[in-house]
């Protein structure tokens, strides 16, 4: 997948100011950056819910940019949203029936696509739901946050992706959680599937990621390996603040 | 886990108070039948009784529709003649409910109806075709029309299909009036009738039967479950690689394909088709008897028309009195009841209630 020199204005706000950045096939991408420096903007670019004022998103040489989101979703770029979006008058297991209709699905299972229900139950028991107790059949609007974000991944992965992109997925998640949910993701990479992640806890982002890449108003500052990333003056300067700004303050 | 007591007695609502002296807090306390299984749509099945359970509140109606009008000596030509229309207007209630099911709040049936209705009457007049060929070509010419019209709003979020919905059959109307095509403001009349009394009642019931089947069956099935997921969260369906817009025109066309059948028999049916086609009645009192019944279930509103459209012709010896009865009544069955009754009395029927003690 190649970004090349995205650029996005809301209003008057330049919300992505010429990004580009390339990820190689089975990479796991960590995207890092302050609130507000764009990263879910650069995700709803890149997967057609926005669409850039300039600038070209490419996946394995097509361009898909501006295109509608599903028929980016069909060709195999699965996202989750940061604020969850379940379905959240249907059961946990209805919830992933639906991402099994669409045709994508239908061509990757070919002759098992009436399994439906069965594909349905082994994706959430994946994902770390308990297979044999009741919470699969639970209303949406009554499991718990870890729940949620979790059923987000397993509706990502009910569709088989080949680039998944997961945003703030560990966010509002307990350290337990956090803890399963982590070699999940770092199997599905190692088993090849290309991984941007967009996360503010550093220490678990830094134990699975390739590269990171850090964004700080909506510009591309540094794109390395995590140790050197560390290190950048540049990026502690956007968390943190420099040196002048702290005693002034 | 949840487990149902195994066929309890029914004991409705009545209290009891433990001692004599100290008055107890009561709660009411609601429990699924025994026959219930884990999930919503599975029953566990041990004994006939059981199985007449299930089976009479579907068997019944279906019976009462199909007997009611061969006992027309009994009940009089009068009822008989209230019944098709409320079969009429309980289909544009179904194809209101189907439009809900996906998110489209739909304020004017009456386009369905009119474009039906129309078409169908062209179709008679102009070229003379039997009622047998313009009652299908009317219903699949109507849904597509009405179809083509409605494609630019599919792609909108929020409003702007109900305000479009509103506004199109009084476009058509006054576009017919001005230009004076199909009949202008005196309409289409001395169209072909339909050939005999039975056809005139049971057509329409059948086609109420089927068009409630079907979408019962297909909101049930894994499509509807797709509908119900773009109506609640479009963005979350879009994301699992599902092109949302055409299952929105395959509704509209599936909800167009019923409405357009009954403007198209009521054309028919009154040898006249004109304006009024399209007047707001067919907008309104859909939604009416979809709403009293209950949204979502499709019964819900072919109850609700069956209760409506009866209850406002027992009026009618009230004179203009009824309007205020009519509106009162309504008023109390939605505020009462806003889930809408049909979904009360599955309730009521599916669970028993009983008063228990607070602990």
């Amino acid at each position: 997948m190649a970004v090349e020199k995205l650029c996005k204005n809301f209003g008057g706000v330049a919300a992505i100011v010429d990004v580009s950045f390339h990820l190689r096939e089975g990479e796991l991408l960590g995207v890092i950056g302050p609130n507000g420096s764009g990263k879910t903007t650069l995700v709803n670019l890149m997967t057609g819910f926005v669409r850039p004022d300039s600038g070209k998103v490419t996946y394995r040489g097509t361009d898909i940019t501006g295109k509608m989101p599903y028929k980016i979703a069909d060709l195999g770029i699965a996202r989750t949203f940061q604020m969850v979006k379940p379905f959240y008058q249907l059961s946990a297991f209805k919830n992933l029936i639906i991402p099994l209709y669409s045709s994508r699905v239908k061509k990757l299972l070919g002759g098992r696509y009436g399994d439906r229900d069965a594909v349905a139950i082994d994706l959430l028991e994946d994902v770390g739901f308990e297979r044999d107790s009741f919470v699969p059949y639970k209303v949406a609007s009554s499991l718990p946050h870890g729940y949620l974000k979790r059923l987000e991944l397993a509706r990502c992965l009910a569709l088989r992706p080949d680039l998944l992109i997961l945003d703030e997925l560990f966010s509002g998640m307990s350290m337990s959680e956090v803890a399963s949910t982590l070699p999940i993701i770092e199997k599905l990479n190692q088993e090849g599937l290309s991984i941007i992640m967009i996360e503010h806890r550093l220490k678990e982002l830094f134990r699975i990621c390739h590269r990171v890449m850090v964004l700080n108003f909506g510009e591309r500052i540094v794109d390395g390996p995590p140790r050197e990333v560390m290190e950048n003056d540049a990026v502690k300067k956007a968390y943190l603040g420099s040196e002048e700004e702290e005693s002034n303050a | 886990m949840r487990h149902p007591y195994p066929n309890p007695p029914p004991s409705r609502g009545r209290a009891r108070v433990g001692g004599g002296r100290v008055s107890m807090k009561l709660r009411r306390e609601r429990l699924d039948r025994g026959i219930k299984a884990r999930c919503e749509d599975i029953f566990a099945l041990s004994s006939y009784r059981e199985i007449l359970y299930l089976v009479i509140p579907r068997i019944l109606p279906l019976a009462v529709l199909l007997i009611l009008p061969l006992m027309k000596g009994v009940v009089g030509l009068y009822w008989i003649k209230v019944m098709v229309i409320t079969c009429a207007i309980a289909l544009l209630a179904l194809s209101w409910d189907l439009l809900a099911s996906v998110g489209l709040i739909s304020l004017g049936q009456a386009l369905f109806f009119g474009v039906g209705a129309y078409l169908t009457g062209y179709l008679n007049q102009r070229f003379g075709l039997p009622p047998f060929l313009t009652i299908p070509l009317g219903t699949l010419g109507g849904a597509f029309i009405s179809t083509i019209l409605l494609l630019p709003v599919l792609r909108l979020r929020g409003v702007y299909f109900a305000i479009v919905t509103l506004t199109f059959p009084l476009l058509l109307t006054r576009f017919i009036e001005t230009t004076k095509i199909l009949g202008g403001t005196e309409g289409m009349s001395a169209l072909s009738p339909l050939p005999n009394l039975w056809v005139e009642v049971y057509l329409p019931v059948i086609a109420l039967l089927i068009a409630l089947f079907v979408f019962r069956r297909l909101i049930n099935e894994d499509y509807g479950l797709v509908l119900q997921g773009i109506r609640d969260n479009d963005r979350a369906v879009m994301s699992s690689a599902i092109n949302i817009y055409w299952f929105k025109i395959q509704t509209v066309f599936l909800a167009g394909l019923v409405g357009a059948f009954s403007g198209a028999f009521m054309t028919h049916y009154y040898r006249f088709v004109g304006m009024p086609a399209f007047s707001s009645d067919y907008s309104i009192l859909p939604l009416t008897a979809a709403v009293l019944g209950g949204v979502g279930t499709f019964a819900g509103p072919t109850l609700g028309a069956f209760i409506l459209i009866p209850l406002s012709e027992v009026l009618r010896a009230f004179g203009t009195l009824r309007v205020v009865f009519y509106s009162a009544i309504l008023i109390i069955c939605i505020v009462g009841l806003p889930e809408g009754v049909f979904h009360y009395i599955q309730r009521k029927y599916h669970q028993f209630e009983r008063m228990v003690n607070v602990e």
